[in-house]
């Protein structure tokens, strides 16, 4: 079962590797792991796809909290969360298919974003099985070439995450100088 | 004030209150040499790197400190490596400092250079590349705030040439840690105290497993008030092994895969386990599909990541164990549990007819006599730093430890070569103790270098090499897997005590056991080194014995000269 991970991490050399040496050292198996920049300086947010069990997944979950520059992980599979793919597909179009392939473009709600004598560049944003659909449709014309994302996902409604984060690094005082109210952990 | 980099390090270790430092000097780390002879701290010159971390592993868990170890760069980080492995195993704090080539040299295969860092990611707590002076002491607070809190490991710290060389404004208010993402203090739910508690008052036939954790915690005066208080009997791990006195008649005696047979019996029959700072590791558990079907189970861990990681538990309290315990305790319920402990009394049996102990004198030396012994003659106050093997098993048996930090082991990963180097850091850690390294003749001959360590610094270790001539676990393991095919495991040694007197080290070998006693009575009257070369039994075998990955209760033990039946072998 695909897990989908939200983690905020400090953004310090090497944590990519961490986080990514961590699945393999536990033998997890990565589906996909996107990473990029938040609106706060020095964190970053990565989205993690893991093939594994409801109890792969807690696990997966504590091993990541252990590393140092983990700031928060939360696991959006069961909740409701919109999950992104992203797409671009270069497609070959002669001028005989070209409006065929621009009518599939429409029905996806998808955009061509370069035409080239011979070739379309289409774009496309949604799941990752709309994204499966129009390539699809599109393979009889000849994909030449294509690069995905891999998943972001965030949570619906109000709740954020990253707020959680912002209360974590105003913890970026001194441990013995910090005022010390227990954390809970459920298992 | 303005530092250099080299002189921060020492700054801060000053700081952190370390007292000593085992190391080897090389290229990358001179500039931190340099500065190092303007600083109150001693130095202890290895010979090997991988001595430097035993001996910081062994200073870290025989004092409850942590244990600081350096080296150069490139082959002196690499030789670290095993050292780290066994403390993140058996989570024990050190700090390790390694020198690096300067910074624009990094990524360009420099004399020396070696991506130390990425090598030790998986078996360090947490690791650090500095590369400016003005990052070094904030690294090295974190380093120790990180290496001992929460579960403690092994951190590493690579300093860049560049960064030991080039001037900085020191400020060690400044350099607080920064550790926003770092929480090594979670405390467990109430409603989790709750469902433990009532498994607790309700369990008719509990077991307390004790590990690690509860010396790491200092929790053994709870422990022993929880124990008392409900009743309920402790069985130690490998590691827990002193955090519960030998002699306490709770006390049932060490589980798993050379437990006693006993212990692993009311394991597999008890309705409730109390796992206490112990982690389910295989050799406990022996199959875990198999493992205490009929209990209940407990898990009080400080690290979320073991919670179900080995086993399914009904209740997870992730938590400091002292806490956890000191909370638990005023609700704890006494109950008379006499009734369970007198039936796991009777499935003793015939144990004490098959202990090698009460077998009737053959005329040979066997390696449980020497430790027994050794137990006896040390009225079991000894700090004993075994390696890792037969002569290890037989250690956990037949030395009964009553005191924590009595007795320094690598469990987890199993690392030989460790005794000797980490008997050096008890060492230095408890001057005072009477600290005995017993060690297998293979173990030994991976780090005797440590010999000349000891000499040069004069301190007084004792030696005792179990010496039969194989490499003896393995051997056991080819006598009752492989049918007697010896692959590589006859062993030939030097003669040891030749070996020692070259070195400047008092030597006896004993091969009767009429001479154990008396020869242990010398050593320990002397005042110095003394190693003694024991050569015992060649094909003796450690009983009783779970098979990997067999079930706890089916274990193979010894043949009982009065039955013995096929069932027995």
């Amino acid at each position: 079962m695909l897990n989908t991970f939200v983690v905020y991490v400090e953004n310090k050399p090497g944590v990519l590797n961490r986080v990514a040496s961590l699945f393999r050292r536990r033998a997890f198996n990565i589906e996909s792991l996107t990473v990029g920049h938040t609106d706060k300086p020095g964190v970053s947010r990565m989205t993690i796809v893991v093939d594994t069990d409801e109890q792969g997944a807690l696990r997966a979950e504590a091993n990541l909290y252990k590393l140092v520059n983990v700031l928060l992980v939360n696991n959006v599979t069961g909740g409701p969360a919109v999950m992104r793919d992203l797409a671009m597909i270069k497609v070959a179009a002669t001028p005989e298919t070209r409006s065929h392939l621009l009518q599939l473009v429409h029905v996806f709600r998808a955009r061509v974003v370069d035409v080239a004598p011979e070739s379309v560049i289409i774009e496309i944003t949604g799941t990752e099985d709309k994204i499966d659909g129009l390539l699809e449709v599109l393979r009889p014309f000849g994909i030449l070439e294509m690069v995905r994302t891999g998943r972001v996902a965030m949570s619906r409604g109000a709740k954020s995450a990253a707020a959680a984060v912002g209360g974590m690094a105003e913890l970026a005082i001194p441990p013995e100088m910090r005022d010390d109210e227990d954390v809970s952990y459920s298992v | 004030m303005t530092k250099t980099g080299g002189e921060i390090i020492w700054e801060c270790l000053v700081r952190q209150g370390v007292k000593h430092v085992f190391g080897y000097p090389g290229g990358a780390i001179l500039p931190a040499y340099d500065a190092m002879t303007r600083y109150p701290i001693h130095h202890i010159l290895v010979r090997h790197e991988q001595g430097a971390t035993h001996m910081a592993d062994g200073y870290a868990r025989a004092s409850g400190g942590v244990g600081v170890a350096i080296a150069t760069s490139g082959p002196g980080a690499t030789n670290m490596v095993t050292g780290i492995a066994t403390a993140m195993m058996d989570s024990s704090p050190i700090v390790c400092i390694t020198g690096q080539v300067g910074s624009k040299l990094i990524g360009y295969d420099a004399f020396q250079e070696t991506d130390i860092t990425g090598v030790t990611l998986p078996i360090t707590k947490h690791n650090y590349l500095v590369t400016h002076a003005d990052e070094v002491a904030r690294t090295i607070r974190e380093a120790f705030y990180i290496a001992a809190s929460g579960r403690p490991g092994p951190v590493l710290i690579d300093i860049t040439k560049d960064a030991q060389q080039s001037s900085c404004e020191f400020e060690w208010e400044a350099a607080a840690p920064q550790l926003p993402g770092y929480r090594p203090d979670l405390s467990p739910e109430p409603e989790d105290y709750d469902h433990a508690l009532s498994l607790i008052n309700t369990a008719r036939r509990p077991v307390i497993l004790a590990g690690h954790g509860v010396i790491i915690s200092g929790a053994m005066h709870v422990l022993r008030s929880f124990a008392e208080k409900s009743g309920i009997p402790v069985a130690p791990t490998l590691l827990g092994l002193g955090c519960f006195p030998a002699s306490h008649p709770l006390n049932l005696g060490m589980m798993g895969m050379h437990g006693e047979a006993w212990v692993n019996k009311a394991i597999q029959e008890a309705d409730l386990l109390l796992a206490f700072g112990m982690r389910f590791d295989d050799r406990v558990t022996g199959n875990v599909k198999t493992y205490a079907p009929t209990a209940k189970k407990i898990h009080v861990e400080i690290d979320p990541a073991e919670i179900n990681k080995n086993i399914k538990v009904d209740v997870g309290l992730v938590g400091d164990l002292r806490q956890v315990l000191q909370h638990l305790l005023p609700d704890v319920e006494s109950v008379d549990r006499s009734e369970w402990r007198q039936y796991i009394d009777e499935l003793k049996g015939d144990s004490a007819v098959r202990d090698i102990q009460n077998l009737p004198d053959d005329g040979h030396l066997y390696a449980a006599h020497v430790i027994n012994d050794l137990w006896r003659e040390t009225h079991g106050g000894a700090l004993v730093v075994t390696d890792v093997g037969q002569h290890q098993m037989w250690e956990a048996q037949y030395y009964h430890h009553e005191q924590p930090r009595s007795l320094i082991t690598s469990g987890g990963l199993g690392t030989m070569g460790f005794a000797v180097p980490a008997a050096i850091g008890a060492k230095f850690a408890r001057p005072e103790a009477e600290v005995w390294a017993v060690v297998g003749d293979g173990g030994f001959q991976m780090t005797m270098a440590e010999l000349a360590t000891m000499v040069q610094e004069k301190i007084d270790i004792k030696i005792a090499i179990i010496n039969n001539g194989y490499l003896g676990m393995v051997r056991q393991w080819q006598e009752f897997f492989y049918e007697r095919r010896y692959a590589a495991t006859p062993l030939l040694s030097p003669d040891f005590v030749k070996l020692a007197e070259a070195f400047g080290i008092r030597a006896t070998a004993v091969s009767q056991r009429a001479h154990v006693v008396p020869t242990i009575r010398e050593a320990r009257e002397y005042r110095g080194p003394v190693l003694i070369d024991f050569q015992v039994e060649q094909e003796d075998t450690v009983y009783p014995m779970v098979p990997a990955g067999a079930d706890l209760h089916n274990m193979i033990r010894r043949p009982s000269p009065i039955v013995e039946t096929a069932q027995d072998v």
